[in-house]
């Protein structure tokens, strides 16, 4: 800076002003970043969805076995059978490599729905809110029809009606989470709506299309987004009730919940090995809900 | 000689909200002028439509808001701007001040983005000079560590503070009429008269005018050139601020005067004004005080009292107001 700048009411130049660091005011995202970094069980959790994730991605070099082999002599081994960490399934497969192919599937049918509904759903409900009026009662009484049905039942519907396979259950997926995700975003924008600060935009000569885009979506994206990472272990499990029932994905792919369908018969032979699918869908929507909720905690600006 | 355009000028504005049951006369008939460098304060108070005034001058109504009348500010017809030009007026020729720092800053910016984008919107210029006019902006507010503030969020500063910045973001295009919506109510008593004296302060160096809305009597006393009383949509009593304060006329203004805390010995009972204010869907016929009034008689109910000038520069809507004039003026000089 090229001009000194005085400050009224003390001596101090900008520069010795700047090494005093006891007052220093931080950033929005520096100060979620401190809170984030500060408690313990969300940083826990955080690096085991991480793990979860990697070890997703990076399968193909993890897994010891590769997942699609089959072994008539090898079908329902324990834990530790020749070389097998977590033993094989009903047709001689390695369950370790096929728990860390299946994360893949899981995964993904876990966060695409999300991003798509949350982009959809969002959006439906920023105009709802902003707009209201008739335009609010048009879009929120449609998304009341989908909310009317339980979401298994209208995912099983929806999935049922146009067939298994992966990008159905998708798309079931996704038409089942746009009601909920349109209605907290209608719910912000509309509390966001009333203040005043939309108002003094317009008194300053804001447009429209400005106070959406920046004062509308600044603060409702944070809740939506708050909201979708909690949806993530929901869709995860949506999506192994639907290959558990045979809507998702078609085997021999490997996915936890069509996993758990098939060990399902073989409960009383191998136990252990059987819930195993289980359990990597319930430690992984745990460990997403309770990222989401410690995010939701490190983001509110009023606590 | 001509006399130079007034810079806001209103000529029998009415603002009707226009509901499915009921129509809410909010505003019935106000007209005034400001001239540059002058501050006028709208008395009233709450459900008077003084603050629906203020925003009719910018057109800040809901869609529901039938307007009628005429308003110009700035050399131009408000009511008949459209897109961009009006666009163009709010925060550039004419901008406002509002009674919530706390809800009128966008909690998830900082101080100084809102006001560089302010800036960027009415200027087009670049985000160094953006960011370097809302330092300069906020050193003439008198905000401490000027610099470092550019970078905080709303929610870190104080109401006083906040309330600075929010002046700040209004004087950022150099505006020639300032609307203030009772930008001191939401603030401590001391810190009032700190946001008073520097708005008056600025508004003097700048030469702006202002409409300043207050139901403080304390708080016009002491910013305003004139005031206007308003009671119930209307103006009932308008004039320069010392002889209003010193001799009102309007016996709501009386009225208003004598509930206040100030200045009155400690033992004695305030006087309320009785009743309440009327309710704006089914005005009275005539003058809207009368049931409330303690000198009405008998045509009180029949017309909508005519405005009376007792004074140059004076007016009062009362039909009692000839012959009281007369005594008060004599009383008081």
């Amino acid at each position: 800076m090229s001009q000194t700048v005085v400050f009224p009411g003390s001596a101090v130049s900008p520069h010795e002003d700047q090494a005093a660091p006891e007052t220093r005011i931080r950033s929005y995202w520096q100060s979620v970043g401190y809170r984030l970094r500060h408690d313990k069980a969300t940083v826990f959790f955080g690096t085991m969805v991480l793990l979860i994730v990697l070890s997703a991605v990076l399968a193909p070099w993890l897994a010891p076995f590769d997942p699609y082999k089959e072994s008539i002599i090898g079908r329902l081994k324990p834990m530790g059978w020749r070389g097998h960490l977590l033993g094989t399934d009903e047709l001689g497969r390695d369950m370790l490599s096929r728990l860390l192919y299946g994360g893949r599937v899981s995964l993904l049918m876990g966060i695409v729905p999300v991003i798509f509904a949350t982009c959809a759903g969002g959006a439906l409900g920023v105009i709802a809110g902003f707009m209201g009026g008739k335009v609010n009662t048009g879009i929120m009484r449609t998304m009341d029809v989908f909310y009317a049905f339980p979401s298994v039942l209208l995912a099983v519907a929806i999935s049922g009606a146009m067939g298994g396979g992966m990008s159905n259950g998708m798309l079931a997926l996704t038409l089942v989470f746009i009601p909920p995700m349109c209605r907290v975003a209608e719910t912000a924008t509309t509390q966001v709506r009333a203040l005043d600060f939309i108002e003094a935009a317009r008194a300053t000569g804001a447009g429209t299309m400005t106070i959406v885009r920046h004062h509308v979506l600044g603060n409702v994206l944070g809740p939506v987004f708050i909201y979708a990472s909690s949806l993530v272990s929901v869709s995860i499990l949506l999506a192994s009730g639907l290959s558990f029932l045979g809507l998702g994905v078609r085997p021999p792919t490997a996915d936890w919940g069509l996993m758990l369908s098939t060990l399902r018969q073989s409960i009383y032979v191998v136990p252990v090995v059987c819930a195993l699918p289980g359990v990597a869908i319930f430690i992984t929507s745990i460990c997403f809900n309770l990222v989401s909720d410690g995010l939701r905690q490190a983001m509110d600006v009023r606590m | 000689m001509t006399t130079p355009e007034p810079l806001a000028e209103v000529r029998d504005l009415h603002v009707r909200f226009v509901g499915r049951e009921n129509t809410v006369h909010a505003v019935n008939g106000v007209s005034f002028t400001v001239n540059p460098g002058k501050v006028l304060c709208i008395l009233g108070e709450s459900g008077s439509g003084k603050s629906v005034t203020l925003r009719a001058l910018m057109r800040l109504l809901p869609v529901q808001a039938k307007i009628e009348g005429t308003v110009r500010a700035a050399g131009r017809d408000v009511l008949a701007l459209r897109g961009k030009a009006l666009r163009d007026l709010r925060g550039g020729e004419v901008s406002m001040i509002f009674q919530e720092p706390m809800t009128a800053l966008d909690p998830v910016y900082t101080i100084g983005q809102q006001i560089g984008e302010t800036v960027r919107r009415h200027t087009g210029c670049d985000r160094a000079k953006a960011w370097a006019r809302a330092l300069e902006l906020l050193e003439l507010v008198r905000i401490p560590s000027a610099e470092r503030r550019l970078d905080a969020y709303p929610h870190e500063l104080s109401g006083g503070l906040r309330q600075r910045a929010m002046i700040a973001m209004a004087l950022s295009c150099d505006p020639r009429l300032l609307l203030a919506d009772e930008p001191t109510t939401a603030l401590d008593a001391t810190v009032q008269i700190q946001v008073l004296i520097l708005l008056r302060k600025i508004q003097r160096e700048l030469g702006m005018g202002m409409i300043f809305v207050t139901h403080d009597l304390g708080v016009a006393a002491e910013i305003a050139d004139t005031v206007a009383v308003m009671y119930a949509g209307r103006i009932v009593e308008s004039g320069p601020v010392g002889r209003i304060l010193a001799a009102p006329l309007h016996p709501y203004t009386a009225g208003l005067l004598a509930s206040t805390v100030h200045g009155q010995p400690r033992d004695r009972d305030i006087d309320a004004i009785p009743g309440s204010p009327p309710d704006m869907r089914r005005l009275p016929r005539g003058c809207a005080f009368a049931p409330r009034c303690s000198r009405r008689r008998e045509g009180c109910l029949a017309t909508v009292p005519p405005e009376h000038y007792p004074e140059p520069g004076r007016m009062a809507a009362c039909i009692a107001i000839e012959k009281h004039a007369e005594d008060t003026l004599l009383v008081h000089g």
